[in-house]
């Protein structure tokens, strides 16, 4: 099933999209549409308590390479910024820390992206007053867009690359927060789209091969990207290459990258000189 | 179109291979035995070795051991609970040959019995059971799993499977030795089992572990 599939079934049974989206797997693999609506829920409840337990909280991540960036950042009167996204940098910091910290989190596609999606829901329920069921229903549509990417490229660091995973996270947020305040399923697909453009090609280059640097801040820099693909896509800007065929295009990137792109530590900053000393202090604590 | 397979679980970070999967291989093991063991030895391999703490693969096999829930926020201080409880655990850093590079082995130890359970896990928390007591097989955890320590008799085979009163996803089979002639039996279900018990009674069946399939959400 690709995406343009999808809005097809839509326009063609007038049920709403992510009514559709329900039907299809339960089409596929036999799941009970209310039961999957409810797990969605327990998810995305999840999601905001976590937001708000871990809010500006200051953590040392586990090997202690990073850390204690969310709550610099919400001490920090920004000078650019609105509240939107100063709040949604906050959660996203707050939760990749919790993560790098062995905290609770919800992954989301997976763990090491998992700052992206809680923090474009915390904002819109906080500062936009999106209900929950609505935000459900966008979190269902989100999930959808991560299915497509999954089943045509990857959502996995170590397969495709950091556009396999925070590129996804990114693009599954920005598609909540479209669908949330348009309801318009084509407007979410290029919101999708452009979110994957952005990413495209970004490696994956963990230190040390922990989720520590550089993905705590690549967490808070990608909901950013999220807010403004989003903002793009309800203004009516569309992506010229539809997203089905930037998936099968990032697909193809993500073959091309070298093994020491993608998750293993030696390519990128990883292989840096300040990343090696780094590496290099902490190697006793590591055994 | 799977929304589970992209959205959750809910579970400790900070990475969906090294410290959830790693603890669903341990949790297998927990949920095999039925209990917390007496002792255990983990051996880890590749780049469970190399980043071993940095990912808190060794908090989460702990904690998968003595039985935690993936959302626990206590499995960060499972060393802690180990020594509480009086788990007696050791780790070592190996080369296994040809296995993932996600492999541990786990060893447990109990009043009753020992066992060693290999397992990889193969990325986004999904993992492979790959040897139970140095039988081979290739197990999700996706299903209800039942192992059955058999006699390595004519006919055995046929009479376990006749009182299995659920569907069979895939089967395993491997003597474990020919002297004290027992073999191991695994069977992976997908639908319930109810009559576990009757197969207790039949006289080929030694022993059996029933690991129910995990819910996590």
């Amino acid at each position: 099933m690709n995406l343009r599939e999808l809005i097809e079934l839509e326009q063609k049974t007038g049920q709403p999209f992510h009514e559709v989206i329900l039907l299809t797997q339960m089409m596929e693999d036999g799941s009970d549409p209310i039961d999957l609506r409810k797990k969605m829920k327990v998810f995305l409840e999840t999601m905001l308590d976590i937001a708000e337990k871990n809010f500006a909280k200051s953590q040392k991540t586990l090997m202690g390479l990073c850390g204690e960036n969310a709550s610099v950042f919400a001490q920090h009167l920004p000078q650019m910024m609105g509240e939107f996204n100063h709040m949604t940098t906050i959660v996203a910091l707050s939760i990749a820390e919790a993560n790098a910290s062995m905290g609770k989190i919800v992954a989301c596609p997976t763990a090491g992206a998992c700052g992206v999606v809680p923090a474009m829901v915390y904002a819109l329920r906080k500062l936009k007053g999106v209900l929950e069921e609505s935000l459900v229903d966008g979190l269902i549509v989100a999930g959808a867009v991560g299915a497509c990417i999954a089943e045509h490229a990857s959502i996995s660091g170590a397969v495709a690359g950091c556009q396999a995973e925070i590129g996804t996270a990114t693009a599954m947020a920005s598609s909540l927060a479209v669908y949330c305040l348009s309801k318009n399923s084509d407007k979410v697909s290029h919101a999708a789209a452009l979110s994957l453009k952005s990413l495209m090609g970004l490696v994956c280059d963990p230190v040390g091969g922990f989720v520590e640097i550089p993905c705590v801040k690549r967490n808070a820099v990608a909901v950013n990207i999220a807010i403004a693909t989003a903002e793009m896509a309800l203004a009516g800007i569309q992506s010229v290459i539809p997203f089905d065929e930037v998936v099968q295009a990032m697909a193809k990137v993500g073959k091309s990258l070298p093994e020491e792109l993608r998750e293993t530590g030696l390519g990128g900053v990883a292989s840096t000189k300040t990343a090696t000393s780094l590496l290099e202090k902490i190697r006793g604590e590591l055994m | 179109m799977n929304l589970l397979q992209i959205v959750g679980p809910v579970m400790v970070g900070p990475s969906s291979s090294h410290t959830f999967g790693a603890m669903r291989i341990s949790r297998f093991v927990y949920k095999m035995i039925g209990q917390t063991p007496e002792e255990v030895e983990f051996s880890l391999h590749g780049s469970f070795a190399k980043t071993f703490k940095g990912h808190g693969t060794d908090r989460a096999l702990l904690a998968g051991i003595m039985g935690l829930r993936y959302d626990d926020e206590r499995i960060k201080d499972s060393y802690f609970l180990a020594k509480q409880t009086g788990l007696r655990y050791s780790f070592r850093l190996v080369e296994l040959s040809n296995v993932h590079p996600n492999t541990v082995r786990i060893k447990v130890q109990t009043q009753k019995t020992q066992h060693e359970v290999e397992g990889c896990s193969i990325g986004g928390g999904a993992i492979r059971i790959t040897k139970i007591d140095d039988v081979d097989c290739d197990l999700s955890w996706n299903y209800d799993t039942l192992i059955i320590v058999n006699k390595d008799e004519p006919g055995a085979l046929s009479k376990i499977l006749s009182n299995i009163k659920a569907n069979i996803a895939n089967l395993y089979l491997r003597r474990i030795n020919l002297l004290q002639a027992k073999a191991l039996t695994i069977a992976e279900l997908d639908s319930p089992l109810e009559n576990l018990h009757e197969l207790l009674g039949l006289s080929c069946v030694l022993e059996y572990y029933f690991v129910p399939k995990d819910d996590f959400l």
